[in-house]
């Protein structure tokens, strides 16, 4: 269905997009057919029962963000709907009491089942949810997951629970729970553009710097320990290093030279990928340690070279590049040779970033549009194979991986200002998650311990 | 303390004028029998001499000074338990000196209590105001002239190269910055590139860049030294004006000169 809709969009938005590009997804969100999961809406006793629009919102919407199922509409399901395991009973004659067969048939056909109750116990709100795999012939096969869950009697509370019992029902699928991971960016909101971490649901907004000058461009290491960003703090670009753990600056060697700028760490965490014009021209691609120390250049062209992005699984650096023209993406291995274009020459093509898989990379592309119009992409670097993510929305810029591997976050221009958003890899479930002053440059790094 | 002391005194003096009264009696004793004495007079010593007034020299030097400068007060009292200065100066011992910064022609009163009583005196400190000193010479400082004459360079979308009218400007930048930098060896000049908002912050870094860099080459082709001269680049992160049009977009793509010290 969602797919139906997207090709609707790109026919109005971008005849040229549908017409190069076959339109299907190139990340399946869940590798294959997904299971359809009937949520039906909670009931709480009591005083509990305020706090359940609440809950069955939150819970719905974390599963089906997910992208692990296939939502059943709430439209097709049985008017009983279990809210205990001993609801349940065997078909016999004359009984209209729910049973599993209810919701594995036409025309529900879920595979999964959640379902449960809430009241106030002690002050606290008690979830009681129970996962079942419907097709299963009995109640005792069919339990996935029985447990009770506790939050505060409010509508967080509520939404606490939901997301417990939704990460649990996704670690049943082998789904990573994005819990604990950080979003890094940049936000204006105090007047100047510092670095700010939140949530990956946009709670808990944080400021990290306060240099009161233009403090951009943060990269997150893989192992989530460390964060470098670029500041005008000395009044030039220059490179900045950060303990996640300590909370503290650590030293940096900026080498003397109009600009520095971080673009990414290597795989390992051990080394820092930057631009710089250190050798005297224009900007090159350098690596560095984490201290700025055993400088190597990569590049060595005399063209604009920027953004370098190793790739996970192996030793290749996609990048972005004017030799051509306007700036396009390309790919070299580590050594800076062997450079190919990646994108079509369209356009311009900036801000890639890689897919924990090591095939694939998000970026953003004017492809189609005027410029300044940047669209999210996603490639298949071995077929360079793409697809839009975004259509008509406005300016979309900087995406950047979850951890997972299926959840994009990036920055979009929809009115006057911009935001943060998340959506899956295959642009649904977009999801804005800032709102105030400007916010833009975000990076997913994992949970620190 | 020297109150007890000399009544203490004073008793002693009374003992001895009694026994002298007595040795005198004695001796007459061997002698004919004499008239009687006068009658001695009530046993009572006489006054002692009242204690002498305090007695003070205070001085100034120098009496006169101009606003700004100092001047030493020196005293030195006498008979004295208890001095002080007035003026803010406060209580001081029987002899010293202090410098004191007057900012007006100001009377400094020394004030000596003692058991004679208690004097004073005076010292007058005349301040006069300095004249102003001669205005300096009107100059134009050499930031001014680079702020007021050295104009910005624009530049077309993700390009750095110098169009007809940003040589135009720079010639006219060059004369002016040989002028200043050959007369001032303290000035440095950075060419600050910029960008429109349409590009990526990260391109546009280094394009900023390159457009200060392409902007510098061309100056120091036409002799103005190139040590003087620096570039950095903002990107798009120091837009003039923030309105989606070209003529926005324009005013964004451009070298700013800024003057600095070396």
């Amino acid at each position: 269905m969602n797919k139906t809709l997207l090709s609707g969009l790109v026919v109005l938005v971008g005849p040229v997009a549908l017409l190069a590009q076959p339109q299907r997804n190139l990340i399946e969100i869940s590798g294959g057919e997904r299971p359809a999961i009937a949520v039906p809406d909670f009931r709480g006793s009591g005083d509990a029962q305020a706090r359940m629009a609440a809950f069955n919102a939150r819970l719905f919407e974390d599963l089906q963000d997910s992208g692990q199922f296939r939502m059943v509409p709430k439209t097709v399901m049985p008017l009983h709907v279990p809210q205990q395991p001993s609801d349940f009973h065997p078909p016999s004659a004359g009984s209209t009491a729910p049973w599993l067969t209810d919701w594995s048939s036409s025309p529900v056909s879920a595979n999964y089942l959640a379902f449960g109750y809430t009241a106030i116990q002690q002050g606290q709100l008690a979830l009681f949810g129970w996962l079942y795999d419907v097709r299963q012939p009995d109640l005792h096969n069919a339990q996935l997951i029985g447990k009770v869950y506790l939050g505060s009697p409010d509508d967080a509370g509520a939404r606490s629970v939901a997301d417990q019992f939704a990460s649990d029902i996704l670690a049943r699928f082998g789904a990573h729970s994005l819990a604990g991971t950080k979003i890094y960016f940049v936000s204006d909101r105090t007047g100047h553009k510092e670095i700010w971490s939140m949530d990956y649901d946009g709670s808990n907004q944080k400021q990290i710097t306060d240099y009161r000058s233009i403090t951009t461009f943060p990269v997150v290491s893989p192992d989530g320990t460390k964060l470098a960003f670029t500041s005008f703090l000395h009044n030039k670009a220059e490179i900045f290093m950060f303990s996640l753990q300590s909370g503290r600056r650590l030293p940096f060697f900026n080498q003397n030279a109009s600009m520095n700028a971080a673009s990414d760490f290597t795989p390992d965490s051990q080394h820092l990928l930057l631009y710089s014009t250190a050798s005297g021209g224009v900007s090159q691609i350098f690596e560095s340690d984490l201290d700025g120390g055993n400088l190597r250049r990569i590049t060595g062209t005399n063209s604009i070279e920027v953004e370098p992005k190793m790739n996970p699984k192996g030793s290749t650096y996609v990048f972005v590049s004017g030799r051509g023209g306007q700036p396009q993406l390309y790919m070299m291995n580590s050594n800076g040779l062997d450079a190919s274009r990646l994108t079509t020459g369209e356009g311009e093509a900036v801000n890639p970033s890689w897919n924990p898989d090591g095939i694939h990379i998000a970026f953003a592309w004017t492809r189609g549009f005027e410029p300044g119009n940047y669209n999210i992409f996603v490639m298949d670097v071995g077929t360079r194979e793409f697809q839009q993510l975004t259509h008509g929305v406005g300016r979309n810029e900087n995406p950047n991986w979850a951890p997972d591997g299926v959840h994009i976050v990036y920055s979009s221009r929809r009115g006057r200002t911009n935001q943060i958003w998340t959506m899956l890899a295959d642009g649904t479930g977009q999801h804005q998650l800032t709102t105030q002053g400007n916010n833009e440059k975000p990076v997913w790094g994992k949970a620190v311990q | 303390m020297s109150h007890r002391i000399s009544l203490y005194v004073r008793n002693v003096g009374a003992v001895v004028a009694a026994a002298a009264l007595l040795t005198f009696t004695s001796a007459c004793k061997k002698k004919a029998p004499a008239p009687p004495p006068a009658p001695a007079p009530a046993a009572e010593a006489p006054a002692p001499p009242p204690p002498e007034k305090p007695s003070i020299s205070f001085s100034a030097e120098p009496t006169s000074i101009q606003k700004g400068q100092s001047a030493t007060l020196h005293w030195d009292v006498s008979h004295a338990t208890d001095m002080s200065i007035d003026q803010g100066v406060g209580a001081v011992q029987s002899s010293g000196q202090r410098q004191v910064y007057p900012t007006d022609t100001t009377t400094y009163t020394l004030t000596a209590k003692g058991p004679g009583g208690t004097s004073s005196e005076s010292v007058t400190i005349n301040v006069t105001t300095p004249p102003p000193p001669p205005p300096p010479a009107p100059t134009e400082s050499s930031v001014d002239i680079i702020n007021s004459q050295v104009k910005d360079v624009y530049f077309d979308y993700d390009k750095s190269d110098i169009r007809d009218d940003a040589r135009t400007v720079l010639t006219g930048n060059a004369d002016v910055l040989k002028k200043v930098f050959s007369t001032d060896s303290q000035i440095s000049v950075t060419a600050e590139g910029n960008c429109d908002e349409r590009g990526s912050a990260e391109y546009n870094l280094a394009l900023g860049d390159r457009r200060a860099k392409a902007a510098k080459d061309f100056l120091v082709q036409l002799g103005v030294p190139g040590d003087r001269l620096k570039t950095i680049s903002y990107g798009k992160e120091k837009p003039v004006c923030t309105d989606a049009t070209e003529d926005c977009y324009q005013k964004n793509r451009h070298v700013h000169f800024s003057a600095g010290g070396q």
